[in-house]
C-alpha cells in the first residue's frame, strides 16, 4: 500500500504544473491548427474546411518576411557567438574574483524592460546621436546616410536583445570544462591556438548548441527590434503575424504562418534534442539520484 | 617589449569581455541619462538640456501609473502561482524516478524554446475558439504558462546540491513526511524557490510579446510604452524604467547575500558551496 502510494507521489507533485502546461500550451496549439484550416470571416464566422490553401497562399505570399527572420537571426546569431564567446570565456577562466559581477552584469539587462532597452537603441541610433556620427566620421555610414530603417539597425537591435542568451549557456559549457585537460594539452606542447581549438572549442560544443538555438529561435520569431528599428523593409515574419492577428484580423493565414514557424523550430529542436538531450538543453545533466 | 606582448596576450580576452559587457550596459545608460533630459518636443531621442524635473513627478501621467500597477499586480500574482507550481515539478523530476520523466522534461523545455509569437497567437486562438474574454486573467493564464519552466530550472539546480542526509535525519527523529519537507527541505531550498520567484516577477513585469496577443483592453507597463511610441513616450517612463531597474539590482544583491549566508549556515558540504555560482542562473 505504502509503496504505490509513494510512487504515486511524483505524480501528484507533477500534475497541477503539468496540467497548467498542456491545457494553455498544448491545446492551445492544437486549437491554432484547427484555425489555420478554417476558411470565413470575423463577421459571418469561421468553418473548418480543411483549407490547406491558407499555408500555400500565405507562405508563397510571405516567403520574403519568412527569409529575412531566418536571415536576419541568423546573423544576429553569428554575432551573438562572436561575442559571447570571449565574454564566456573572460567570466570563466580570466575574471578571477570579478567573475559573479561580470555574470550579474550579463543578467543586468533583463531588469529593464526589453522595450525600453530596444528603444534606447533608437536614442543610439539616432540621426544625431554621437554614435552615428562616429560611424560617419570612419567612413561605416555615407555622409548622407542613416542607421536607424536600415537591416543594420535591426540586426545589431537582435544581437544586443538575445545576447544573454549565448553567453550563460557558453559560460555553463566552460565553467564545466576539466581544466586538467587544458593543463594536460600544454604540458604536450600545444600552443594557446591548438588548445582552444582542439580541447576548449569541441568540449563546449553543447553549450555552443544550445546557446545558438536559444539565441536563433526567439530571434527569428521577434517583432519588437524590427518594429522599432526597421523601416518598411525590414519586416519580419513576426511583424506579419502579429498584424495579422491584432490589426488586420485575418486569423487563419496568421495561424498558417505562425504554426509553420513552430513547425520549422521544433524539427530544428527535436533534431538537437536526438542529439544531445533535454537535459541538455535544461543546463543539467545530473540525473535524479 | 615581449613582456608587455605577453601581457597583452594574457589580458585580451578580458579586454574583449569587458568591451562586450559595456556592450550591453550602454543601452540601460542611456535609458538613465534620458531620464535626466529635456526634450524639447514630443520624443525623447535627442539630448537637449538636463532637468530633474521628471524625477519630481515620476507618477504625474495617470495612465502610465495605472498601467504600471497593472503590471506589478499581474507580476505579483504570476510569481505565486509560476512558483507553486513549478516548484512541485522540480522536487518531482529530481527526487523521484518515474514513468513519464523525459515525456515531463519535453514539456518543460519546449516552451521555453518556442518564439513567443507563437505562444501569443496559439493562446489568442484558443481564447478565440472559446469566446474567452480577454483581459487580466487571460494575461495571469497566459504569465503563469512561460513563467513556469524557468521556475522548474532554477528550483530544480538548487536540489540537485542538497544533502538528503538532512531529511533523513529528521524522519529518524520521528517528523512525518509533511513536517520533515515543512522544516527542514523548504527551509533549505528557499534561496532557490526566492530566486525563482523574483525571476518569474521579472519576466512577467517585462513580457511584451505575449501580453500584446492577450491583453483585451488591459494595458500592461510594456503595453502602454507600445501604445504611447506613436505618439512620443514621456520621460517618466525613462524615471519609472530607471527606478525599477535600481531596485530589481538591489532585490538581486539581497537574495544573493542572504544566500551566502545560507550556504555557509546550512548544510551544503563546504566542496559543493565554493563550487556553487552565487547567482542562480537560468540557462
Amino acid at each position: 500500500m505504502t509503496s504505490v502510494r509513494r510512487r504515486l507521489v511524483p505524480y501528484g507533485l507533477l500534475a497541477p504544473g503539468l496540467i497548467w502546461l498542456i491545457l494553455f500550451f498544448v491545446i492551445p496549439m492544437y486549437f491554432m491548427g484547427e484555425l489555420s484550416l478554417k476558411t470565413g470571416s470575423l463577421e459571418s464566422g469561421y468553418q473548418l474546411t480543411w483549407a490547406f490553401e491558407n499555408y500555400t497562399d500565405s507562405i508563397s505570399q510571405y516567403s520574403t518576411q519568412f527569409l529575412r527572420a531566418f536571415y536576419y537571426a541568423g546573423v544576429a546569431t553569428f554575432f551573438c557567438l562572436l561575442i559571447g564567446y570571449p565574454l564566456a570565456y573572460a567570466i570563466a577562466f580570466k575574471a578571477g574574483r570579478w567573475k559573479n559581477l561580470m555574470l550579474f552584469a550579463v543578467v543586468a539587462p533583463f531588469f529593464t524592460t526589453y522595450l525600453i532597452r530596444t528603444i534606447a537603441w533608437k536614442t543610439i541610433l539616432d540621426d544625431a546621436s554621437p554614435v552615428v556620427s562616429f560611424l560617419k566620421t570612419i567612413h561605416l555610414v555615407p555622409q548622407d546616410g542613416r542607421v536607424l530603417a536600415t537591416s543594420a539597425a535591426v540586426i545589431a537591435g537582435l544581437t544586443y536583445n538575445f545576447l544573454p542568451f549565448m553567453v550563460l549557456p557558453l559560460f555553463a559549457a566552460l565553467e564545466r570544462l576539466d581544466r586538467r585537460l587544458l593543463e594536460a594539452g600544454k604540458d604536450l606542447y600545444a600552443s594557446t591556438a591548438q588548445t582552444f581549438w582542439r580541447i576548449t572549442l569541441p568540449l563546449t560544443m553543447p553549450g555552443i548548441i544550445a546557446g545558438v538555438l536559444l539565441t536563433f529561435i526567439p530571434a527569428a520569431g521577434d517583432y519588437v527590434n524590427a518594429t522599432f528599428l526597421g523601416g518598411t523593409n525590414q519586416a519580419m515574419i513576426g511583424n506579419v503575424i502579429q498584424s495579422k492577428y491584432l490589426v488586420v484580423n485575418d486569423y487563419p493565414d496568421a495561424a498558417a504562418l505562425s504554426f509553420t514557424l513552430m513547425a520549422i523550430i521544433l524539427v530544428a529542436l527535436l533534431l538537437y534534442i536526438k542529439f544531445a538531450g533535454s537535459e541538455a538543453l535544461m543546463g543539467e545533466d545530473e540525473e535524479a539520484k | 617589449m615581449s613582456k608587455a606582448w605577453t601581457w597583452i596576450k594574457e589580458h585580451l580576452v578580458l579586454f574583449i569581455g569587458i568591451l562586450a559587457l559595456a556592450y550591453m550596459l550602454l543601452p540601460i545608460l542611456v535609458i538613465a541619462i534620458f531620464s535626466f533630459n529635456d526634450p524639447s518636443g514630443r520624443y525623447n531621442f535627442e539630448w537637449v538640456g538636463f532637468t530633474t524635473e521628471y524625477w519630481g513627478k515620476p507618477f504625474a501621467i495617470q495612465e502610465l501609473t495605472d498601467s504600471l500597477l497593472v503590471s506589478i499586480r499581474l507580476a505579483f500574482f504570476t510569481s505565486i502561482g509560476a512558483t507553486i507550481l513549478g516548484t512541485l515539478i522540480a522536487i518531482a523530476l529530481v527526487r523521484y524516478k518515474f514513468f513519464g520523466r523525459r515525456a515531463a522534461n519535453l514539456l518543460i523545455v519546449i516552451p521555453m524554446a518556442t518564439p513567443e509569437v507563437v505562444i501569443g497567437a496559439s493562446l489568442l486562438s484558443m481564447f478565440l475558439i472559446y469566446g474567452a474574454k480577454l483581459g487580466f486573467g487571460t494575461l495571469l493564464i497566459a504569465h503563469i504558462m512561460f513563467s513556469i519552466s524557468f521556475v522548474v530550472i532554477v528550483v530544480r539546480s538548487r536540489l540537485i546540491g542538497f544533502d538528503r542526509r538532512l531529511e533523513e535525519a529528521a524522519q529518524d527523529l520521528g517528523a512525518n513526511a509533511f513536517t520533515t519537507f515543512r522544516k527542514v527541505t523548504l527551509p533549505l531550498i528557499a534561496p532557490g524557490v526566492i530566486s525563482a520567484g523574483l525571476l518569474s516577477f521579472a519576466l512577467s513585469i517585462d513580457d511584451f510579446v505575449i501580453s500584446n496577443f492577450n491583453s483585451g483592453s488591459e494595458v500592461t507597463f510594456p503595453l502602454y510604452i507600445f501604445g504611447a511610441n506613436q505618439r512620443g513616450i514621456p520621460v517618466q517612463v525613462n524615471v519609472i524604467a530607471t527606478m525599477l531597474f535600481a531596485v530589481t539590482v538591489i532585490a538581486m544583491l539581497a537574495v544573493i547575500i542572504q544566500q551566502k549566508r545560507a550556504e555557509k549556515a546550512a548544510a551544503m558540504r563546504p566542496e559543493e558551496a565554493a563550487n556553487k555560482p552565487a547567482i542562480s542562473i537560468p540557462v
